[in-house]
């Protein structure tokens, strides 16, 4: 069973690139690996917890009302992790700030709960919320790499606010940044990465 | 089950759900608030003690402050806390809080360290929502440009020198994000025309 949801998440149906769902957090964030990876593990976090809450109460939820109770549900969780990381540490709450809140608008993490968590049991929920979020993630973190590279000719850019400052010497300065091309670190840039991504895996499909 | 029933068992459910958040929530906020004032009154302390860098002071700093009124020059909304930096109870720097509301997104907020000589000793940024990776070289986290203020003052800059290079002033900008520069000079120079009009206020 597992597998499934591994290939579903990381390929078949991946949440960026073929579900094409919670585009916008995707797009305005990934300026950046550091970014992408952030926001991919709290999406990862939150999709877990959305989705083994809402699993064992499947049979209770009424067919007409689910979404406004699956909204509640995963409004309160994030808001619960927003909460709870900015009590616990400041320094990685600066560095996710506006995007913990962001991940209640991902329609990936309402998606995955209305087509999967509500059908299947808790464990695989589990699963498919991790595997999915991990989907995602990757392509966050492509995402991130190319538009850093060409917009900014750095790599690891800010990655010492996710992991302390004494890590700042990881930050690969590649050419220097006015020479960037300010398209790739603007959203129509991330467009444009994503589209060659999708045309990636698609050629990638079609070859098999 | 008739049509009664079923409305009946929605907004039961509902509720209950709201109540198991509302309540999950109203513990999470209790316990997390203490700890993330806590933060935020640790995160200003370090951010004053940094500004302040090189000046020789003795008092409390995060207690000692004046409240300032929503006023043009620094273009506040509410009551803002201004610092003193005192030495041997004589007056050594103020810390004043403005607002850039003319940013690319958002208001900027602005924190100027200003020597009682009305030299600015440094500037922060505390808050920002502009474009990241374009915008946001003025943050000190992304870049050196806040630091251009340095030891600047009325007095010694001519009002061109306010200015960004594009606008035939001294200050770099990047190509594409002129419009957030522009507004946090225009703020930190109305912090210093505002500490020089309000000088009473502070020698109390």
């Amino acid at each position: 069973m597992i597998k499934e949801q591994i290939k579903d998440g990381l390929w078949k149906q991946n949440a960026g690139l073929v579900q094409l769902l919670g585009l916008c957090p995707t797009l305005a964030v990934t300026v950046n690996i550091t970014n992408g990876v952030a926001l991919g593990v709290a999406t990862i976090f939150v999709m877990m917890l959305s989705n083994i809450s809402i699993s064992p109460i499947r049979n209770y939820v009424p067919e007409s009302a689910r979404v406004p109770i699956f909204i509640l549900v995963i409004a309160g969780l994030v808001t619960i992790v927003d909460l709870s990381i900015n009590a616990l540490s400041k320094p990685l709450y600066d560095a996710l700030g506006i995007f913990i809140p962001l991940i209640v608008t991902n329609c990936i993490v309402l998606a995955r709960v209305e087509a999967f968590a509500s059908k299947n049991s808790t464990l695989p929920s589990l699963y498919d919320g991790f595997f999915m979020g991990l989907g995602l993630t990757f392509v966050l973190i492509i995402l991130g790499a190319v538009r850093e590279i060409v917009g900014n000719g750095t790599l690891f850019q800010n990655v010492h606010f996710l992991i302390g400052d004494k890590y700042e010497f990881l930050t690969i300065q590649l050419f220097d940044s006015s020479d960037g091309f300010l398209l790739a670190a603007l959203p129509p840039g991330a467009f444009i990465a994503l589209s060659a991504l999708i045309l990636f895996l698609n050629l990638v499909n079609q070859k098999r | 089950m008739s049509e009664y029933k079923v409305i009946l068992k929605t907004i039961s459910i509902i509720s209950l759900l709201g109540l198991i958040f509302a309540v999950s929530l109203s513990i999470t906020f209790e316990k997390s608030n203490p700890l993330i004032e806590q933060n935020k009154i640790e995160f200003k302390t370090k951010l004053l003690n940094e500004i302040l860098d090189g000046i020789d002071y003795d008092n409390d700093l995060v207690n000692t402050y004046i409240s300032v009124k929503p006023n043009e020059l620094l273009k506040n909304k509410t009551k803002t806390n201004a610092y003193l930096a005192k030495k041997n109870n004589i007056l050594q720097a103020v810390l004043i809080e403005s607002i850039a509301p003319d940013g690319y997104s958002g208001d900027i907020t602005i924190l100027t360290a200003i020597k009682s000589n009305d030299e600015i000793i440094g500037s922060r940024i505390i808050d920002h929502k502009e474009t990241p990776g374009l915008g946001d070289y003025i943050d000190q986290k992304k870049s050196t440009w806040i630091f251009n203020f340095n030891g600047m003052s009325l007095n010694n800059r001519a009002d061109p020198d306010w200015r960004v290079k594009k606008d035939q002033g001294t200050f770099d900008y990047k190509a594409g994000a002129t419009i957030t520069p522009r507004a946090v000079i225009n703020s930190v120079k109305n912090t210093l025309l505002f500490y020089k009009e309000n000088k009473e206020l502070f020698n109390d």
